[in-house]
């Protein structure tokens, strides 16, 4: 069948640590079984059966939307075949992490808009909130269901060369990308049954229904059965296809802001029967476009007097106002200080080493090791602004030094972290590609992390930027059963 | 929690309505074009081609963009031109963003057939139009709209959506139907005399065909065919799918249904506007209505069947009349 030459004999790890291979003097053996039967197929099956997939995943319009003058172009995001491999062991250290964090940032965000006890003892630098953008002045004293501000989270974490996750960055506004997950886990069932056959794959299809408890969760108390929708900003948004997704997922209307209206601070849908009341909203619409009241004016996609519902606890939120404030990288470097501070806790997920350009000790350090640390904006996402000293020219580190020294506290900088690779199928050949993780945490009431997460991979050979829209693809992620 | 079925946002009574008029009309035009090729065959030459532009009040745009009526250019701005919104691909691609937005709403099965369907059309070239393959062309749009529709029947879920989107097929059906009727008269009423022709026959026959109607013509009159027993077949048979009476009357049940099965309290409006059409369709036979002007006749109910879309638009959807152009 594969003329006894197993596929993988020729791939090569490169040293870094493999999330099918191990690292050095550590094998995984939780993914030897996938392994065998992945190195028993043939280069020629798997690239046909990648491109089925490709070509189903465009049919079924799994796809981000790009509009041109004249025409709508729909794109794929890249689909790598190989499976991502979490072991039972590695992923009760993600759960348990990632709900901390969670628990830690809703803690947070609940003192900033009450009492800020934090910033008032210096805790964390007061001006680094409310200096913020995503600060939201008007949410100080509004109550929030069960403390709940951040109810999708999506915590992005990478592996080091020794195996350990670590964080990345929290995303606490509006994460996307979990309809991949759960699609690309309908592709891999489709086009590769035999690969998965007898092996113990903790199911992500309910996610749906988790976000919808979650949100109604948010709804006034006194709401029997809380009518739920989803807020989308339409059918121009690259992300529209999620939004679809999760509201079919939720059995809940997909609205735009121009089918609800606000009156006498309720919320309402059009429908064909007339006003019908609407009790939560998870909204994929940001802060500054959901009420043109109160924040940006010129906002076409949002709701009159939404806020003002908001505000008086006529309609639940979800996330929160303002927990932009919270996932912003500056206030990342303080998340070890802010778990402690609240829990009590050392952080179970550990941050990438972070100096704080900020502070004096931060900005010499970063100043004087430009040449092997990564430089981050702090108010910037989708990975642009980055420098990465190793790979960078000297132009480039003299002009970061320049941007450094005129505005040090818009910047961080870490050590570079040899991204963890997965075997990866590229024209033809599998080679190693550098993959990060972004788990999902759900919560309302209660906190649930959905046993999987977004694998993005970076397609270009060395590169570390995993992001869509720098060349990044995702896989399938197998959180095993324990 | 309240989910799915007891609320129809009035945005996708909207959408439905729409997706299912355009797929009608992509089909339709399809069968249009498929017609006048038949009838280019016999000697007229490219008047033809010209009299569909006018047929269609499409002069204007038509000779801003073409210098003649040519076989070629006629059927390019009818099948692939972007830019002229009553062309096959224009329809298509209408379709698939109005199933866009009501995603939500329909079966995956729908959106990817879709999908694949305005990526095959949108791959078509001219070479496809040549008049050796137009009818292969023709065929294959309209296959895959009756697949469409075979999948929609299977599929979509029987909530209010599904009576709006029947509601935008039957009124876009009937609406070709009155054009259709109406090529053949513009054709031929400038020169009364050849009506009953034996050429004229032909053409009848043949649109006839194109509309799947031949047959069932024929199990209604076993023999013969004049002008004025074809016009009356599609005009009034309550067994021919595309025959006004009937999609009027289907409408008609699609309505009362949102009545009586969903409790919607809107809709006075444009009963009544079908009730007036139905009534006119009722008071005719045969006879009178040849005497009225089959060409007038096909007008009014083509006005009446846009006073029924702005009506039904008004009353479930809340969309102002003229807000936005159909």
């Amino acid at each position: 069948m594969n003329d006894g030459v197993d596929l993988l004999t020729a791939y090569d790890r490169q040293g870094h640590w493999c999330e099918m291979l191990g690292g050095d003097g550590a094998p995984a053996e939780h993914a030897s079984m996938v392994r065998d039967r992945l190195g028993g197929l043939t280069l020629s099956d798997l690239v046909r059966r990648s491109e089925v997939a490709e070509r189903e995943l465009y049919n079924l319009g799994i796809t981000f939307t790009v509009y041109s003058e004249r025409d709508v172009i729909d794109r794929i995001l890249p689909f790598d075949v190989i499976p991502r491999i979490i072991s039972p062991r590695d992923w009760d250290i993600i759960e348990r992490g990632s709900k901390q964090r969670v628990n830690a940032i809703n803690l947070f965000l609940h003192d900033v808009y009450h009492d800020a006890h934090i910033l008032k003892d210096g805790t964390v630098p007061a001006e680094l909130i409310y200096g913020n953008a995503y600060y939201r002045e008007q949410m100080r004293g509004i109550a929030v269901q069960h403390g709940s501000y951040v109810n999708v989270c999506g915590v992005d974490l990478v592996r080091d060369q020794f195996g350990q996750f670590k964080v990345l960055e929290d995303n606490a506004r509006t994460p996307s990308g979990v309809s991949y997950v759960v699609e690309n886990r309908h592709m891999m069932q489709r086009t590769f049954p035999d690969l998965r056959a007898e092996i113990g794959i903790r199911p992500v299809s309910d996610y749906g229904q988790k976000l919808l408890e979650a949100v109604a969760d948010l709804a006034p108390s006194e709401v029997q059965d809380p009518q739920v929708v989803l807020l989308s900003p339409g059918v121009f948004n690259s992300a529209y296809f999620e939004h679809v997704f999760l509201a079919r997922e939720m059995g809940v209307p997909l609205v735009e802001g121009s089918d609800l209206l606000v009156e006498n601070d309720r919320v309402w849908m059009r429908t064909t029967a007339g006003m019908a009341p609407v009790h939560s909203i998870y909204r994929r619409l940001d802060d500054a476009f959901l009420d043109p009241e109160v924040f940006n004016p010129e906002s076409m996609l949002g709701v009159p007097g939404l806020f003002g519902a908001y505000a008086k606890g006529n309609v639940g939120l979800a996330n929160a106002v303002g927990t932009g404030c919270s996932d912003d990288k500056a206030v990342y470097a303080y998340m070890p200080r802010i778990i402690r501070y609240y829990l009590d806790e050392d952080p179970i997920l550990d941050n990438v080493d972070t100096h704080i350009c900020r502070e004096r000790e931060g900005l010499a350090y970063t100043l004087s090791n430009l040449e092997n640390l990564v430089v981050k904006p702090v108010g910037e996402s989708g990975g642009y602004g980055i420098v990465i000293g190793p790979r960078a020219t000297q132009e480039e580190i003299d002009d970061i030094r320049v941007k450094l020294e005129a505005n040090p506290a818009n910047f961080i900088s870490q050590p570079m972290i040899d991204l963890s690779v997965c075997p990866t199928l590229i024209d033809g050949m599998i080679e190693p590609r550098h993959v990060d993780l972004r788990p999902f945490v759900v919560t309302g009431q209660s906190c649930w992390v959905l046993p999987g997460g977004l694998t993005r991979v970076a397609l270009r050979r060395g590169s570390l930027i995993v992001n869509s829209s720098q060349g990044g693809g995702s896989k399938d992620t197998w959180v095993l059963e324990p | 929690m309240t989910i799915g079925t007891k609320f129809l946002l009035a945005r996708y009574a909207d959408c439905a309505f729409w997706l299912g008029r355009y797929m009608e009309r992509a089909e339709s035009l399809a069968r249009i074009l498929d017609v006048n090729l038949h009838f280019s065959r016999d000697s007229r030459g490219s008047q033809n081609w010209r009299s569909i532009v006018q047929l269609n009040a499409d002069e204007e745009r038509f000779n801003k963009a073409y210098d003649v009526a040519s076989y070629a250019n006629v059927v390019h701005f009818y099948a692939l031109d972007r830019d002229n919104p009553t062309s096959i691909i224009s329809a298509i691609r209408s379709a698939k963003e109005n199933a866009r937005s009501l995603r939500p709403m329909i079966s995956t099965e729908m959106w990817s057939h879709l999908n694949v369907f305005n990526n095959l059309t949108n791959a078509l070239t001219p070479d496809d139009l040549k008049p050796s393959e137009l009818s292969r062309v023709c065929a294959f749009i309209k296959e895959e709209c009756q697949t469409h529709t075979g999948i929609t029947e299977g599929t979509f879920f029987r909530d209010q959506s599904w009576f709006f989107y029947l509601i935008g097929r039957q009124v876009e059906r009937a609406d070709q139907t009155t054009r259709l009727l109406d090529i053949k008269y513009h054709l031929l009423l400038p020169a009364d005399q050849r009506v009953g022709s034996p050429v004229d026959v032909s053409q009848w026959n043949a649109l006839l065909r194109s509309v799947a109607g031949y047959h069932a013509f024929r199990r209604v009159h076993p023999r013969g065919m004049s002008p004025k027993q074809v016009a009356t077949f599609l005009l009034f048979n309550m067994s021919f799918p595309r025959s006004i009476a009937l999609c009027l009357s289907e409408i008609d049940g699609h309505l009362h249904h949102l009545k009586t099965g969903f409790g919607l309290r809107a809709g006075n409006i444009s009963m009544e506007l079908l009730d007036e059409a139905r009534a006119a369709l009722a008071g005719h036979n045969q006879d009178s209505v040849v005497q009225f002007g089959l060409h007038e006749f096909s007008d009014y109910l083509q006005r009446q069947l846009i006073a029924i879309t702005a009506a039904v638009r008004q009353e479930f959807c809340g969309v102002v009349p003229d807000s936005d152009a159909a």
